[in-house]
């Protein structure tokens, strides 16, 4: 067992803060969204998730060259990691400013080059990508850095995902595999996605290590991801980290999720993991990341709402670097 | 010394190493073993660090090459055939086809496909994939048919900025050669004339070229002179020579190997008839294999694809019409 790891308060303070930032966020676009108007497609939510996705965003370098691979509900991990605000933001409202210029939105976003991969939609898909960026990392000689990428308890029953995972254990790759357990696929609950008793038995099977963490305590979530990017960049070797949470909002904004037992909120895994985390601090002192919080979001949110969105007779509609290649140029 | 389609390959893969330290291979059983038709024999002595054994999964080997291209490498996934690129559809055309255009961050690799039909290999180690991966904005697919371009087009593709699926044929590695490899080539995107001819246009690329130079042999016995276009590349088409070679013949037959259900006869085709319609004298034909699966036994086999005879039975028709 490792010796148990202790999180500085200036880490927790930090990544709390991140957590109400996303949250302020997303529920801005969530009315943004009830509204009509100005959202530009589907809307999927991180709420419940803040804290797992958080910590380990919080607990990765941007600046020494980690890699975070954020999924679905990713928003205040991508925050944390390094993601300006502006991105999602943009993403969403359909601005042709962000890096996406509308050609892709939402939660399909990204910064490829500052590690920051843009995922697509078919779930598991990410995994072997940043298995293979750590790969080039390796090969270029700038080691150690990490990448990590989560994953829900339903992705984890695709065959890209265990490909994924099997592959980076055989090439000894410095990757963090966070599964967020949020007992729901959709409307799908786990007895039906796997058999095994936790998802983190999975861990032995790959000859990886597996980690099981509260993931509505923020504490806790970034004691574990501290030792799993720590035992990834010191062995150079996947790391399985598995969370227990409930997904506090529908699959999406158009889903009333009525299929959810409302008691599985008074289950343990069913708190929010603001309202867990806002008990280690002073409420007042609370309040001001809060107004702060919504601050920001409100900027962004008048930023970007007065950009322009794509204009299709500017679109180059260029689907390869190789301009010379494409075909219907010359026409 | 003579030079094989397959040694052409390797050839191919060791220059790019070694010219670019960003290149390296991935794929089942290319390290010591050499790879199942042998085309990275000997490869992994002089590169130890860069051609690496994969794991029986193609999904993740490709999602693998695309996070290395990100970070900038140049990667080449050896399929052990190009049947089972199919577990890697996903990461290909939804992942490799999508990320230049989704994020403005090229994806440079390529994927080599061991290609086609022979003899007793059956429903799954034969199949011709590349008007499916053609279909798909993104990807740019290549067929070559001779030594030369077999080595020239994999050295460009590795080269291109742009996910490339080089379905490089079975049944010519071994026997098709070449006396040197060349050192200019054309480029990607330019079909050739490998043949001229007056009375009709045969269309066609990989293993069909040589077929339909047979055809185009007999066919010149009874005195019509067949011209006969490699395409090389089929995505993206080179539809200005197939065109100006129907304007000098007015009659056109496409050749393929695949099923023959849309695909590259019948793009061929189609570009012709919409943007050469008043080129043709009479209506133009296309021959594929048969709608089936590809089958096990030679006799099956040797009925279910094109061949120089069937070729010919087509050509024969053409220029009578
Ligand atoms: C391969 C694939 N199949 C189906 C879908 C449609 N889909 C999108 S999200 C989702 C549920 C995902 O559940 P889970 O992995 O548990 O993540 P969660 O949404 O709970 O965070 C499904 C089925 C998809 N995106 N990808």
């Amino acid at each position: 067992m490792p010796s148990p790891t202790v999180v500085s308060p200036e880490k927790l303070r930090a990544t709390f803060r991140w957590m109400l930032l996303a949250r302020a966020l997303e529920d801005r676009i969530a009315s943004l969204y009830r509204a009509g108007g100005s959202i530009v497609g589907g809307v999927y939510l991180g709420r419940g998730q803040e804290a797992f996705s958080g910590a380990l965003g919080a607990c990765l370098s941007k600046d020494d060259g980690d890699i975070f691979g954020g999924l679905i509900r990713d928003m205040s991990g991508r925050l944390a990691f390094g993601e300006p605000l502006l991105d999602p933001v943009r993403a969403y409202l359909g601005s042709a400013a962000g890096p996406m210029r509308g050609r892709d939105g939402n939660i399909h976003r990204g910064r490829p080059q500052e590690g920051l991969p843009a995922m697509i939609s078919h779930l598991g898909s990410l995994v072997s990508v940043v298995a293979g960026m750590l790969l080039a990392r390796r090969m270029q000689g700038k080691q150690p850095c990490v990448g990590a990428t989560s994953i829900g308890d339903g992705a984890t029953s695709t065959g890209s995902f265990h490909e994924a995972v099997n592959m980076a254990a055989v090439e000894g790759l410095p990757l963090v595999v966070a599964v967020a357990n949020n007992q729901f696929a959709y409307s799908t609950p786990t007895n039906r996605q796997y058999a095994c008793e936790n998802l983190v038995d999975r861990a032995h099977g790959y000859g990886i290590t597996g980690y099981v963490v509260d993931g509505t305590d923020l504490q806790a979530c970034l004691e574990t991801f501290t030792q799993a990017v720590e035992a990834a960049r010191e062995t150079g070797k996947p790391q399985m980290v598995v969370g227990k949470l409930l997904r506090l909002a529908g699959h999406g904004e158009h889903d009333d999720a009525s299929y959810v037992d409302p008691a599985l909120r008074k289950e343990p895994s069913g708190r929010d993991p603001i309202e867990v985390a806002a008990t280690y601090f002073d409420d007042a002192e609370v309040r001001r990341w809060q107004e702060d919080a919504l601050k920001q979001v409100s900027e962004a949110v008048a930023k970007a709402q007065n950009e322009a969105g794509p204009d299709a007779s500017e679109e180059s509609w260029l689907a390869l670097a190789s301009a010379h290649l494409v075909e219907g140029q010359s026409e | 010394m003579s030079t094989t389609y397959l040694a052409a390959i390797r050839e191919a893969q060791a220059v790019a190493m070694r010219e670019d330290p960003n290149v390296f291979i991935y794929g089942q059983d290319v390290g010591k073993f050499g790879g199942a038709f042998k085309a990275t024999k000997g490869l992994i002595d002089e590169f130890p660090d860069r051609v690496m054994d994969a794991p029986i999964s193609e999904d993740a080997m490709v999602g693998l090459a695309i996070g290395a291209a990100i970070e900038g490498m140049r990667p080449i996934i050896e399929m052990q055939f190009a049947d089972f690129s199919s577990i890697g559809l996903n990461q290909i055309i939804n992942q490799a086809a999508t990320h230049y255009w989704r994020t403005g961050v090229p994806c440079p690799i390529t994927l080599r496909l061991p290609s086609g039909g022979t003899a007793g290999s059956g429903p799954f180690h034969s199949q011709s994939m590349e008007a499916l991966y053609a279909h798909y904005p993104g990807l740019v697919v290549v067929t070559p048919a001779t030594v030369e371009d077999a080595y020239s087009m994999l050295l460009e593709s590795i080269q291109l900025d742009d996910p490339v699926v080089f379905c490089e044929h079975k049944l010519l590695y071994y026997h098709l050669k070449a006396d040197r490899l060349p050192t200019v080539n054309l480029p990607i995107g330019k079909a050739r004339i490998a043949r001229s001819g007056r009375h009709a246009t045969v269309v066609t690329y990989s293993a069909m070229l040589h077929e339909s130079l047979k055809a185009a042999a007999m066919i010149a016995e009874d005195g019509f002179h067949v011209e006969v276009v490699d395409l090389r590349s089929v995505k993206p088409i080179d539809t200005d020579t197939i065109l100006g070679s129907v304007a000098r013949t007015g009659r056109l037959l496409a050749v393929g190997e695949a099923f023959p259900w849309g695909g590259v006869t019948a793009e061929v085709l189609s570009r012709v008839v919409s943007e050469g319609f008043d080129l043709l004298d009479c209506p133009p034909i296309r021959l594929n294999a048969k709608d089936t699966p590809i089958p096990y036994h030679p006799n099956l086999w040797k009925a279910h694809r094109p061949t120089a005879d069937s070729i010919y039975a087509a050509l024969s028709e053409l220029v009578r019409k």
